[in-house]
């Protein structure tokens, strides 16, 4: 059964993308929640659909999500104002492996909304930060216009051991920083390799780039990790919308080490 | 301070090189800067030259009539620009302006391509580089084009 959650407010990240934070109705905490997991939206009268948590994970008081409008479902949820109801269910799956990663250097790669799932991680290491090497964060967008996070994102990019670098597919000639695909950001990365963990969120196509550039640049695909935000319903691996080959993604998932799930991420259509 | 043939040899694009090809493109060569805003070259100017560059970054910006102006590309320490000097009509088919202040090593287009007719070894050499280059430029390009953030 979905709890009932208020929204407490919305904030606009893009043209399209809004990040919503919900506390509970009942004043009881939130369940907490590991990096990488989702929870079950539910926007009345509209469906409910998988959303990432986007937020801290030692927040107690809130669930913060990070929403692309596409449908009906998420319209409905990025255009609700503060009060409204919603219900959340979950949080559900195999989140990120910010407890493997620890004594490693951490690398993050996301493209486009993938960014929203993987700021949890950031936070944890962040709290954490003698726990983890270094952090390199490599973040995609398709125009300056789509960068999520970008005053966080400047934040990062100045704390000691950490590199935040930001490229877009096409720049106006405002922009002073990187154009290119995410890829190629990597010349720009202090990277080492074998003594990394890399987290990967972006569209499919743009993960296996990643993950094969991972490759070429010496790091184990067993080490490289990526989250599949294919569709899904039930979120408990009953209903066998998410099947993915072998996998559930609602419950094996979303998130799989690589060297789990290269042979079906290599195929065309599944 | 640096010999310019110590910056060839040290520049990724060159790694590795052979000794006497690097005494041999440093008779091409010479130091530049350039200001952040200032070009490096522009689209239909003849390609006579061939950047490596030190440090700073380069966009490269695409006109098209009767839409905004795009920068398609940006390139950093580490990496080369322009590879137009090399083949007919030796015209650049973009503009590059630097958007922090720049330093690179610049050859000048015609002695590189006559050292590299006279010697087909160290043309060999270069354009093997070059070719490498053009390949990582094309797959990045074939991303763009899908729009994998999509
Ligand atoms: C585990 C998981 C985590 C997710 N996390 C987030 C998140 O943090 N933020 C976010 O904005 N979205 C996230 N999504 C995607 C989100 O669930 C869908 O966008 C949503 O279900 C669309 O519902 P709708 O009713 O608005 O649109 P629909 O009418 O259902 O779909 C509109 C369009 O979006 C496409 N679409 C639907 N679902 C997906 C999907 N999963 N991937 C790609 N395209 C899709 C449809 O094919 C259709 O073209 C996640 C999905 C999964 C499975």
């Amino acid at each position: 059964m979905p709890v009932a959650y208020a929204l407490h407010h919305v904030s606009q990240e893009t043209d399209d993308t809004f990040t919503l934070v919900l506390e509970p109705k009942d004043g009881r905490s939130p369940e907490s929640f590991q990096p990488g997991q989702f929870s079950m939206v539910w926007a009345f009268g509209a469906g409910e659909v998988p959303i990432s948590i986007s937020g801290d994970p030692s927040d107690a008081a809130h669930l913060t999500y990070t929403i692309r409008s596409v449908g009906p479902a998420t319209r409905a949820l990025v255009s609700a104002e503060a009060g409204t109801s919603v219900g959340v269910r979950g949080p559900f799956g195999r989140g990120w492996p910010v407890d493997a990663a620890r004594e490693r250097d951490v690398v993050i790669v996301a493209g486009g909304i993938g960014l929203a799932p993987l700021r949890p991680v950031i936070y944890r290491v962040l709290a954490n930060r003698n726990e983890y090497g270094r952090l390199t964060i490599l973040y995609g967008a398709r125009r300056p216009a789509d960068v999520l996070f970008r005053e966080e994102l400047v934040s990062w990019s100045l704390l000691p051991e950490t590199q935040a670098l930001v490229t877009v597919d096409s720049g106006d000639l405002g922009w002073t920083g990187h154009v290119g695909v995410v890829t190629t950001l990597f010349r720009h990365a202090k990277l080492f390799p074998h003594d990394s963990v890399a987290m990967i969120c972006g569209p499919e196509v743009m993960m296996r780039f990643v993950a094969q550039e991972l490759q070429a640049r010496g790091m184990a695909q067993s080490n490289i990790f990526l989250s599949m935000e294919r569709n899904m319903k039930c979120a408990v691996g009953f209903c066998g919308h998410c099947q993915w080959g072998p996998h559930f993604i609602c419950k094996d998932g979303p998130v799989f080490p690589y060297s789990r799930i290269r042979p079906l991420l290599d195929r065309y259509e599944l | 301070m640096q010999t310019l043939e110590r910056i060839i040899a040290e520049h990724p694009f060159f790694s590795e090189l052979d000794a006497q090809y690097a005494q041999l493109l440093t008779g091409c060569a010479s130091n530049v800067r350039f200001d952040s805003g200032t070009y490096l070259l522009k689209e239909g100017e003849g390609a006579n030259e061939f950047f490596l560059i030190r440090h700073g970054s380069v966009a490269l910006e695409i006109f098209a009539p009767q839409r905004k102006p795009i920068i398609i590309q940006t390139l950093g320490a580490g990496e080369i620009l322009g590879w137009s000097w090399l083949l007919p009509p030796y015209r650049w088919r973009f503009h590059a302006r630097a958007v922090e202040p720049t330093r690179a090593i610049s050859f000048h287009g015609k002695c590189l391509r006559t050292k590299c007719e006279q010697n087909h070894d160290l043309g060999y050499e270069l354009l093997k580089r070059l070719a490498g280059v053009m390949g990582q430029r094309l797959e990045a390009t074939r991303l763009q084009l899908i729009d994998v953030y999509a």
